[in-house]
């Protein structure tokens, strides 16, 4: 097989956004994602913010790229389709030494060069969010803060990369990078062999090689591991959990600011914010652990998450929870964004300690990667036959009557409503399986659809997205999955 | 298929064809209703009947023991022969006045039905109720596969021919839950333990009986699920005891591998079509608030079955949709009457197509020992073209479990003054069966001419 110009190690955020922003050039571009879907690690579990851009230490790649992202990011959603909102963000003071905090971020934004940032006193505060607690004094506006769909962004670049001919490679878990010895091109012209874990059609697991030019680190808490396969030992990722609550459509319009609390030295608090489909969210905790895989949410951290959400909102209902989930984000050690050519291992490209704010810098971090792997000796010649948007995906809840009779009358799918919470039709959940880099399990429709994400939480659209699956992807119900493989939904048939 | 919205004109709309919706319609026809149209967002109707594949249906409305299906069928056969019309595949997404005219306007879709905008002068909520879930719970933990609520997992195995699982941990001892287990199985896997969380089970006595202490299934109430284990798929639950106020108790925490956890953890009426239309609902029951006529605060929309308040038995579900059914016939025909014409020589009905109780109604209020309470509302006079019924019955769920009782209800007038309407006494009662209480008569006009009612229950309660 002929090698790879670049093989991205990681199909979430980073290596899909950087995926499709190589996909305008000639190469050919393959994503090795260990998971059954694009974005699934940190990519979604977090709080989907499009942070202003105030609280990276002024200088650093973070503060830079968080400024320069806050710009880009809304373009190329609007492009491509997903949900992005500029709501504004607020850090809410309770406390004099909170306001001093705040006087301090006020300073550092500006440093940072961020837009229109200004102090609110309390009445200005409670005029902008009636809902927020009586005893908050004050609080930092930042007009340019928003909300956004990062695993929504994920899967439209993957899809714009995956039509612009990249090879995504779904359930490849990278288990060996070895450079060609020398560091010298071998006659194919590549560098690296890299090997991946897969699951054979038996379910045994089975290994497949891949040759490229350059491989891109960007798996996220294992960037370092995947890094130090290469040869390359000088990163450490340490994951650190935070858990969320998300709140019925009913809270979702509570707040309509994405509403922080001053940090101080019982750490960053929690936020409340809408989101961008129209619930609350509420989050996170922040915990250090070793185990780069357990995302499990514990009593202790939902308790804390509820408790100080209400500080700052107290008629906060929390009977309205809809469910719980937790990331991990990425702490490297330098705490800044390392995005290099590894100083050891020539070839391998490194995006790694992408915690927050990576999402929001991530079209920046993107067209960083590139211009690295250009100064690496990348070629980049721009392709005339490509396109970096995509159609805009059938959003049948969002559409008025008229939008709808016309849709049914061109195909009938558009009028069968699957998910009755959130009003997916069969037609959206077809699309969302066809579509290039498509959904092959029942998770991977519903962060496509939002099928199953409403009040009954599956229960209704389970087995009918089941059915729908198995007639497109012509494979058996028994076969069909959650989320990849050791995930199967049922276990096989009745007699 | 055109690409046009769609029209139509009928005057009973029941949202809908589960056993609630067909009663409601059937009983709207044989009321004296033209066009009754039922509209069911399946490709059948039944609602939920269908995948009852166990028997106990029917012994109350047809004196035998049916299947789901075959109370179903019964259901369905009264309707068509009822003239009832019935729209299958099709979603109703939207209710409201009608702004071009003093009824109602509904806004549906379905494959082919495509848009349908329909004009009905009165409509009935028989959208049933859905299960609670995990998040409701917040039980922490890992997110794999093998979890689902009991009503799911019965649909799996029953209608699509699924196997859930093999070693089955039930949390809840709601009736679909019991069901479930013995279901489950039957059909040879190993139901390792059903768990209450409450101090005594959710679901009539006679599904505990046939459904676990037939099959030696354990049933550990005050227990829950304090985390979810497995991170791919489901490998484990960790449980605990929990004290009074339902909080786990440290150290009591007990290790279950399993690979599949239902959810029978309460069912929650579903009323989105309802909370958008702006009606009023009761925090208690999750439905809307109504008066005997079952009507709810917007004028000429009808509720009944789950959607009203989550009922045990379909036999009352189908009683209950029947006097919703007649009512919706009722107030359609004074819709049609004021609009001809018939009614404007009496200076005392309203112009509005709409007719409206003369004056504040009476509230029956939940007191002591009692949870929900349906209906809110008694009227205190007859309206336009509507007469007042002559029976009422009072249907309501008492919060504990009581040895013997007496179930009450109490008119209290404007100065205090209490009198006793209906009693009934119970050697037991449980909030796991809904009691009712009859209103006739001189007690009914008892009732209407007080400030307030309170429903009660007196006796000794076991937590």
């Amino acid at each position: 097989m002929n090698p790879f110009d670049v093989l991205i190690v990681g199909g979430g955020i980073i290596g899909a956004v950087t995926a499709r922003a190589l996909s305008e050039y000639d190469l050919s571009l393959g994503i090795l994602e260990k998971a059954s879907d694009v974005g699934t690690g940190s990519t979604k579990g977090n709080s989907a913010i499009v942070h202003a851009g105030f609280d990276p230490v002024t200088g650093t790649l973070k503060a830079r790229l968080n400024r320069i992202g806050n710009e880009t990011l809304e373009p190329l959603c609007r492009a491509l389709h997903v949900p992005f909102r500029r709501n504004g963000s607020l850090v809410v003071a309770f406390t004099p030494q909170d306001r001093l905090e705040l006087e301090r971020l006020l300073d550092r934004g500006r440093q940072n060069g961020i837009p229109k940032l200004a102090l609110l006193d309390a009445d200005a505060l409670h005029a902008l969010e009636p809902a927020l607690a009586p005893n908050a004094v004050a609080a930092l506006h930042a007009p340019t803060g928003g909300i956004f769909g990062p695993y929504e962004l994920t899967v439209a670049c993957a899809e714009v990369a995956v039509a612009n001919g990249a090879r995504l490679l779904t359930d490849c878990r990278v288990v060996g990078i070895r450079p060609d010895p020398a560091g010298e091109p071998a006659p194919d012209g590549a560098r690296f062999t890299v090997t991946a874990r897969t699951h054979a059609r038996d379910g045994s697991l089975v290994e497949e090689t891949y040759r490229a030019r350059f491989v891109l680190d960007a798996a996220g808490v294992f960037a370092d591991d995947v890094a130090a396969l290469a040869g390359d030992a000088r990163l450490s990722i340490r994951p650190r959990k935070g858990e969320y609550l998300l709140l019925d459509k009913r809270q979702g319009t509570l707040v309509s600011h994405t509403v922080f609390q001053a940090p101080g030295p019982m750490g960053k608090g929690v936020l409340v914010s809408p989101t961008v489909d129209g619930n609350l969210l509420i989050g996170p905790t922040a915990v250090d652990q070793d185990d780069k895989e357990d995302t499990a949410t514990t009593a202790e951290g939902l308790a804390y998450v509820l408790a100080q959400a209400r500080r700052s909102v107290p008629a906060l209902d929390t009977s309205a929870v809809l469910t719980s989930f937790a990331g991990l984000r990425a702490v490297s050690s330098g705490h800044d964004f390392v995005l290099e050519e590894s100083p050891v291992v020539k070839g391998l490209v490194l995006a790694a300690g992408i915690e927050s704010p990576g999402l929001v810098s991530s079209p920046a971090i993107a067209d960083r990667l590139v211009a690295v792997l250009a100064d690496a000796g990348l070629p980049l010649v721009r392709r005339a036959d490509v396109r970096m948007d995509r159609d805009e995906p059938v959003r049948f809840r969002e559409l008025d009557d008229a939008a709808r009779a016309r849709l049914i009358a061109r195909d009938p799918c558009y009028g069968h409503v699957l998910c009755r919470c959130e009003r997916v039709t069969e037609g959206e959940v077809v699309d969302a399986i066809r579509r290039p880099a498509g959904a092959r399990d029942l998770d991977a429709v519903k962060r496509r659809t939002r099928a199953g994400m409403g009040r009954c939480q599956s229960g209704f659209c389970l087995p009918r997205v089941l059915e729908v699956l198995s007639r497109e992807l012509a494979a058996e119900e028994e076969t069909l999955t959650k989320k990849g493989p050791g995930s199967s939904l049922v276990d096989g048939r009745i007699r | 298929m055109s690409a046009a919205v769609h029209e139509r004109f009928v005057d009973v709309a029941v949202i809908g064809g589960g056993p609630a919706g067909l009663s409601a319609a059937t009983n709207a026809r044989r009321a004296g209703a033209a066009r009754v149209l039922v509209v069911e967002r399946d490709v059948r109707v039944g609602g939920i009947l269908p995948q009852c594949i166990h028997a106990g249906f029917g012994l109350h409305e047809f004196g035998t023991d049916l299947t789901g299906p075959e109370y179903a069928d019964r259901w369905t056969a009264a309707a068509a022969e009822a003239g009832v019309e019935v729209l299958l595949d099709t979603m109703v997404l939207s209710l409201g006045p009608d702004p071009d005219g003093g009824g109602l306007l509904l806004s549906a879709v379905g494959p082919s039905t495509g848009v349908l905008h329909l004009h009905a002068a009165a409509v009935v909520l028989a959208m049933g109720c859905r299960e609670r879930t995990r998040g409701a719970l917040n039980i922490p933990g890992d997110r794999p596969a093998g979890i689902y609520t009991a009503g799911t997992a019965q649909r799996l195995t029953n209608l699509e021919g699924l196997m859930p699982g093999r070693r089955i941990v039930i949390l809840g001892s709601g009736d679909i839950g019991l069901i479930m287990a013995r279901r489950l199985t039957l059909e040879g896997a190993q139901v390792i333990a059903v768990l209450e969380v409450l101090p005594y089970a959710g679901g009539l006595t006679r599904n505990v009986v046939q459904c676990l202490d037939d099959f030696g299934i354990p049933l550990r109430l005050s227990t829950t699920v304090v985390r979810i284990q497995g991170r791919e798929h489901l490998e484990g639950v960790v449980t605990a005891r929990v004290d009074a106020d339902r909080r786990p108790i440290p150290g009591t925490e007990l290790e279950i591998p399993c690979d599949t956890l239902l959810l029978s953890v309460g069912l929650i009426p579903e009323n989105e079509l309802s909370r958008d239309a702006g009606i009023p609902l009761d925090p208690a029951t999750g439905g809307a608030v109504v008066d005997e006529t079952l009507e709810t605060a917007l004028p000429g929309v009808f509720a009944c079955g789950n959607a009203l308040h989550v009922h045990d038995l379909v036999d009352y579900v189908s009683e209950e949709a029947a006097a919703a059914g007649k009512s919706a016939a009722l107030h359609a025909r004074a819709v049609s009457d004021a609009a001809s014409g018939a009614l404007r020589a009496d200076p005392a009905s309203a112009p509005a197509a709409a007719p409206v109780a003369s004056s504040a109604p009476v509230r029956l209020a939940s007191g002591p020992g009692v949870r929900t309470v349906v209906p809110q509302h008694l009227r205190r006079a007859a309206a336009a073209g509507l007469p007042l019924v002559d029976e009422v019955k009072v249907r309501f769920r008492i919060a504990a479990v009581f040895g013997a009782c007496t179930l009450r209800l109490t008119a209290v007038s404007a100065d205090g003054t209490r009198a006793v309407l209906a009693t009934a006494r119970r050697r037991r009662a449980v909030p796991g069966e809904m009691e009712d209480l009859g209103l006739k008569g001189p007690a009914l006009a008892a009732a209407r001419a007080a400030a307030s009612i309170e429903v009660s229950v007196e006796g000794d309660a076991h937590g």
